[in-house]
């Protein structure tokens, strides 16, 4: 359901308006403590607050950097576009909303699929970039989710997806909304080739990605403080007037009511998944390298971000959240 | 510029008959399921609860009688007067009205009945304590489990088929819509408030969202269009719904030919088949 979108939904109830020129915020700015970060330093971090732990996004290509070992990263069906079904036009037409998407991402649509290694053991991987027009879910995404499910099947890997998506894509119609259904095909599929799926749950991941694939996993980790939720805070609050919890749709809250089996921290993540893909494959364990800085791709920050989680006295595990977990 | 977009050139001559199919579809005596059931079936026994939390009024799910076999029927359920439209949550369900409606998918499954839904929803109940227990999960494993059945599915809109609270009950191996219905990713109010910044354009949205019967049929999102009286189904409950038994009668005699084992790959590769893309 694309009306998870947060954006300007306060108008729809003639709530107030967004103000009239807001200070953009800086990029590299923690939105929760305030510490200022050079570029090079969010990419050594893997973009979490070294200050407090605050989990910024990722794109796609990041993400994959920060996860598989070295040169593994093999894409397919790089060359999959957007048509446009219904020639739609709200304010401009669907096609100048990908041409301006792909000029500001260098991608060409929201999610990056193919294969790769983590940790030494081969997978298909499904990544999502929540810049590209909200990472929705339209054909491609579709498509790309079904080859991605379609090559751990003939290749007997396991499938890991890494979600950040504000839904089903409102410019394709009906079609994307059956983009759900499609990559809920490809899930059954996986399921009767019996080939384990790992999702990972990144900020945001809500709508028709939420309640589809990103739901299926055999295995459901969450980054800390992402918002996991079917629909949106604003539109639940101005759909029924309920009292919305501050703690609303968050993996920590999706943990405590048991929709998540995991929340892990993005310097951990990588471990984990390589443990899980491990284990669901049957046979020998993951061994990680007994250094952090040795298990963190971009080197030499690991430990800081290891250092920071020490400092702050377990507030990374779910069940001794206190405070906003974001 | 691609056979994709030739594909889709009809699309280009829609005329103002999405926001009139809006309204159809819409329309308060219009019948809902339960005006179906009690038409079409010889008996429907009404099963009650998920096993875990409660019971959604805003589905209903049982085994009736059709046409000399049973079938397992399930459908969103809206209210007529104010006091039934409350206690039906305008068919709007919660997690525990799709964990019902898997129960009943399970039992067919069991007892080798074939399936059928019948889809009329604004959408899934955006609320606090149904996020809490875990409306993303229930739609996505309902999708999934129709997905896996190995008896027959026949899905019908007769009404709003509006985003994932529509598609959560609407994975099958034959689709149909009634002449008049909707279908469609996103409310057009909804459409409007998110791309126009006005819910009041919803009838721009409607046109640009194309979401009748028509458009669907040429999407491939629907395999066949159920006709209704004219005038609508809401003129004439007792023919429509004889036009609409007939419909699912004749699916379900299709379907009753091939080997269940096959049922499960031909569905999943009809989804599969699905979108609009360049390579």
């Amino acid at each position: 359901m694309a009306d998870n979108i947060s954006v300007d939904i306060t108008r729809v109830a003639g709530a107030e308006p967004p103000p009239a020129d807001p200070a953009p915020r800086a990029r590299n700015t923690c939105p929760r403590c305030g510490s200022h970060y050079r570029e090079d330093e969010m990419v050594a971090n893997l973009r979490v607050c070294t200050h407090c732990g605050y989990h910024f996004p990722v794109g796609g290509r990041e993400r994959i950097v920060q996860l598989v070992d070295p040169g593994s990263w093999g894409e397919a069906s790089a060359g999959l576009r957007s048509a446009d079904p219904l020639e739609f036009t709200d304010s401009r037409p669907y096609p100048e909303r990908i041409a301006a998407a792909e000029q500001a991402t260098g991608l060409l649509d929201a999610v990056l699929v193919g294969t790769a290694a983590i940790g030494g053991r081969r997978l298909a991987l499904v990544v999502m970039d929540f810049t590209f027009l909200g990472g929705s879910m339209g054909s491609v995404v579709g498509e790309k989710f079904a080859r991605a499910a379609r090559l751990a099947v003939e290749q007997r890997l396991p499938l890991v997806s890494v979600a950040a998506s504000g839904g089903a894509r409102m410019q394709e119609g009906v079609l994307a909304l059956m983009q759900m259904a499609k990559t809920v095909a490809a899930v059954d599929e996986l399921r009767e080739a019996r080939r384990p799926y790992i999702s990972v749950l990144a900020h945001p991941t809500t709508g028709g990605v939420a309640a589809s694939f990103a739901a299926l996993g055999d295995l459901i980790i969450a980054e800390p403080g992402a918002l996991l939720s079917f629909s949106g805070p604003r539109v639940v609050k101005q759909t029924t007037r309920e009292d919305v919890p501050d703690d609303f749709g968050l993996s920590e809250s999706n943990y405590r009511h048991g929709h998540v089996d995991l929340i892990v921290p993005r310097g951990e993540l990588r471990d984990t998944v390589a443990r899980a893909a491990a284990l669901l494959s049957g046979g020998a364990p993951y061994r990680p390298p007994s250094l952090v800085t040795d298990i963190d791709p971009i080197g030499a920050v690991g430990r800081m971000v290891s250092g920071a989680r020490r400092r702050l006295g377990g507030m990374f595990r779910a069940d001794q959240n206190g405070g906003d977990p974001r | 510029m691609t056979t994709t977009q030739r594909r889709f050139a009809f699309l280009r001559r829609g005329g103002d008959d999405s926001w009139s199919a809006v309204q159809f579809a819409r329309h308060q005596d219009r019948p809902y399921t339960l005006d179906y059931l009690s038409r079409i079936c010889d008996d429907f026994l009404e099963l009650h609860g998920d096993r875990a939390e409660g019971d959604d009024p805003a589905i209903v799910a049982g085994i009736g009688s059709f046409r000399g076999q049973s079938v397992a029927f399930v459908g969103h359920q809206k209210g007529r007067d104010l006091k039934e439209r409350t206690y039906r949550n305008f068919g709007m369900p919660r997690p525990e009205g799709y964990r019902k409606a898997m129960r009943v998918f399970q039992l067919a499954a069991r007892l080798s009945f074939p399936v059928v839904t019948l889809i009329d929803t604004p959408g899934a109940y955006p609320g606090v304590g149904a996020e809490q227990r875990g409306q993303s999960g229930a739609i996505a494993r309902s999708q999934l489990l129709l997905m896996s059945l190995p008896v027959p599915v026949v899905a019908c809109v007769i009404g709003e088929g509006s985003s994932g609270g529509a598609l959560a009950i609407g994975v099958a191996d034959r689709v149909l819509m009634q002449q008049h219905t909707i279908y469609t990713v996103i409310s057009p109010e909804g459409c409007a408030a998110i791309l126009w910044k006005d819910a009041g354009e919803a009838k721009r949205a409607a046109g640009a969202l194309r979401p009748t019967a028509d458009a669907c049929l040429e999407l491939g999102v629907v395999d066949a269009i159920v006709p209704e009286p004219s005038g609508g189904a809401h003129k004439d409950h007792a023919k429509a719904a004889d036009l609409l038994a007939t419909a699912i009668q004749g699916e379900l005699e299709g379907l009753a030919l091939i080997p269940p084992g096959q049922l499960r790959r031909m569905r999943r590769e009809k989804f599969q088949r699905m979108g609009a893309w360049v390579e």
